[in-house]
């Protein structure tokens, strides 16, 4: 931990110049392309997370909207009172104690149990909270009025963004990630070696729900009227998968290669087809099963091997490439 | 009194739902997560054929069963066996069905909406009361209930007591072991996942006849049949039925007892308390 090797030192100094350009983006415009980039910026950092989680451990996780909207919803009830930046932290953990308490529940048993529950999970704490505002409170909707604009809430998501892929760095260097990756390719060795299985899936679920709460949190300005439909809006936790896959799970950074065309992609489509979205969604599934089970980056390493075959060195081995 | 009968009508349903999946992932290994739009489908078919048509949805089944099975089949053959044929282990096969499924799901859901639009419909049906025990039915609900049994004693008839029914019954212990003792698991399989169609298709044809549905909520019971089959046991009739009418009158009871919004969370109590006590199931026996 003391030394970074060149790779790093290369990599560390792409993302510092990636996250500059980045950063420029609301000076250059502050209309169409800004809302867009906020939008790749959201989902950069939700799809980041659940590969944090999912992507190690091939648990796929539909709770993303349970998560988001939890966050959103700890901004609409302490706005007036409590200063943003701690209802930020709050919104995490409150996300981090759900994820807690759902992967205590459920990532003891086999991985189908826990897609099921997740599938769930958004719409339940939609009811809930449905309930409880319809019985003791006056009103179903929130309101949210601050002074923050989109390109604060796009600064704001970049600095997120780079919280998170130092924290996937940080995981992969220690023992929790050594322990996932030795989890993923084979559970039954991980627990003969001495690893809390339960407890370390547990613990990577809780960052992974954290982060994408604060997310949540970071974006109820813009919604500015928060309400339980919109909150919980079960299609973030599908697009989130979506995007995730196509980009593909095995690195930190390879689902930005799959946010960015969806994106885009997605926005144009809802734009101007608004009725076809889900079958869009549709397709975009059964496509990435059946043509791209790897993802983008799984395209890209199967281009890079042949000629770093040929040349002689060599190739560099994929981890956790399924 | 009235919760248990509004309950077991629910829950008879809702166990056929739960048949045609447990079927599909028991027998099949296949996740289907785009059951519950298969569902849809048959309450717009047996709308359609009721109100183009005039054909009773009852004799309906007639129809929609066999269509579903066919539908179910081209979709194993053609979707399921390519990712089937190429899992290394069953732990792949599962992350690729549910994935695929989700795609079948929304483009199901896609093509629906496009068709029929994202309204509630219903229709009348057999909607006169009918008095049991001094308290009011409808004779529609009656009759969808007597279906619903009619339909499960057939079906456990067909896997205990015929000879393809205990193939199929095999395939879902071990499919390596069946095939040494010559049955023709992809065929099983294939089978197996269609009649699961057809099953929940005969569910949702009943379903159309009492209750309000559209486009998009076939996610619901996909997660409710879901939960039904996992509280049931894998691949078990019996724990699927007794865990369906389980379900029907814990959410019934909700509804009428505390409030009509929180039948989900009825049905997440009752899924955590299975997670935590028995999760292999009702009837399911403790595997190594």
């Amino acid at each position: 931990m003391t030394r970074f090797s060149e790779k790093e030192q290369r990599v560390a100094a792409f993302a510092l110049l990636g996250f500059g350009a980045a950063a420029a983006i609301p000076l250059v415009d502050d209309g169409y392309y800004l809302s867009l980039s906020v939008n790749i910026a959201m989902y950069a950092v939700l799809c980041t997370a659940w590969t944090l989680f999912s992507g190690p451990t091939h648990y796929i996780s539909l709770a993303t909207a349970a998560f988001f909207g939890i966050g959103t919803y700890t901004v609409g009830l302490g706005i007036d009172s409590l200063p943003f930046p701690l209802l930020l932290a709050i919104a995490g953990i409150a996300a981090a104690i759900l994820a807690g308490l759902v992967g205590v529940a459920t990532l003891r048993l086999s991985g189908v149990y826990f897609v099921i529950f997740t599938l769930g999970l958004a719409e339940l704490v939609r009811q809930v909270v449905t309930w409880l505002q319809t019985n003791f409170t006056t009103s179903v909707g929130l309101y949210v009025f601050t002074d923050m604009t989109e390109k604060h809430i796009f600064w704001m998501l970049l600095a997120l963004a780079a919280i998170v892929y130092a924290t996937g760095w940080l995981i992969n260097r220690s023992r929790l990630g050594f322990a996932m990756r030795i989890i993923g390719n084979d559970e039954t060795v991980a627990r003969h070696v001495g690893i809390d299985v339960a407890r370390s899936k547990v613990i990577l679920f809780m960052v992974s729900g954290a982060f994408i709460g604060i997310t949540g949190a970071i974006l109820a300005p813009r919604f500015a009227y928060v309400e339980p439909p919109s909150a919980f809006n079960p299609v973030i936790s599908f697009q989130v998968v979506i995007m995730a896959l196509l980009g593909g799970t095995g690195r930190l950074w390879a689902p930005l290669l799959g946010v960015i065309p969806f994106t885009i992609l997605f926005d144009r489509i809802s734009s101007s087809f608004p009725n076809h979205t889900s079958l869009l969604i549709g397709v975009a599934f059964m496509a990435i099963v059946y043509f791209l089970p790897r993802g983008v980056i799984g395209l890209i390493e199967d281009f890079r091997k042949p000629r770093a075959g040929k040349a002689g060195t060599v190739a560099p081995v994929p981890e956790a490439a399924e | 009194m009235d919760i248990l009968i509004t309950g077991t009508v629910l829950g008879g349903t809702y166990a056929l739902i739960a048949l045609g999946l447990t079927l599909q992932y028991g027998v099949a290994r296949i996740m289907n997560l785009a059951n519950g739009e298969n569902l849809v489908l048959a309450c717009f078919c047996a709308f359609w054929l009721y109100t183009a048509a005039s054909i009773n949805p009852v004799i309906g089944i007639a129809i929609i069963a066999p269509a579903a099975f066919l539908l179910n089949w081209l979709i194993y053959v053609y979707a399921m066996k390519p990712l089937v044929d190429r899992a290394k282990n069953r732990g792949q096969l599962e992350v690729d069905s549910i994935l695929a499924t989700f795609g079948l799901m929304f483009i199901m859901q896609g093509v629906m909406l496009l068709v029929f639009g994202g309204s509630y419909f219903s229709y009348n049906f057999l909607s006169e009361p009918v008095r049991i025990l001094g308290a009011n039915y409808g004779l529609n609900r009656i009759v969808a209930l007597g279906a619903a049994v009619v339909i499960a004693a057939g079906l456990y008839l067909f896997l205990y007591r015929t000879r393809y029914g205990t193939a199929i019954r095999a395939v879902s212990v071990s499919p390596s072991s069946a095939s040494l003792v010559a049955i023709n698991v992809p065929r099983a399989s294939a089978f197996a996942f269609a009649l699961g169609g057809a099953l929940t298709a005969a569910g949702g044809a009943l379903l159309s006849t009492f209750y309000t549905f559209n486009s998009s909520m076939g996610v619901i019971f996909t997660m409710k049949a879901l939960i039904i089959v996992i509280m049931g046991g894998v691949g078990d009739v019996r724990g699927a039925v007794l865990a369906a009418l389980l379900l029907g009158l814990a959410e019934t009871a909700v509804a009428s007892l505390i409030d009509p919004g929180l039948t989900l969370a009825a049905t997440y109590t009752l899924f955590i308390i299975v997670l935590l006590i028995r999760p292999q199931g009702i009837f399911g026996r403790q595997t190594a």
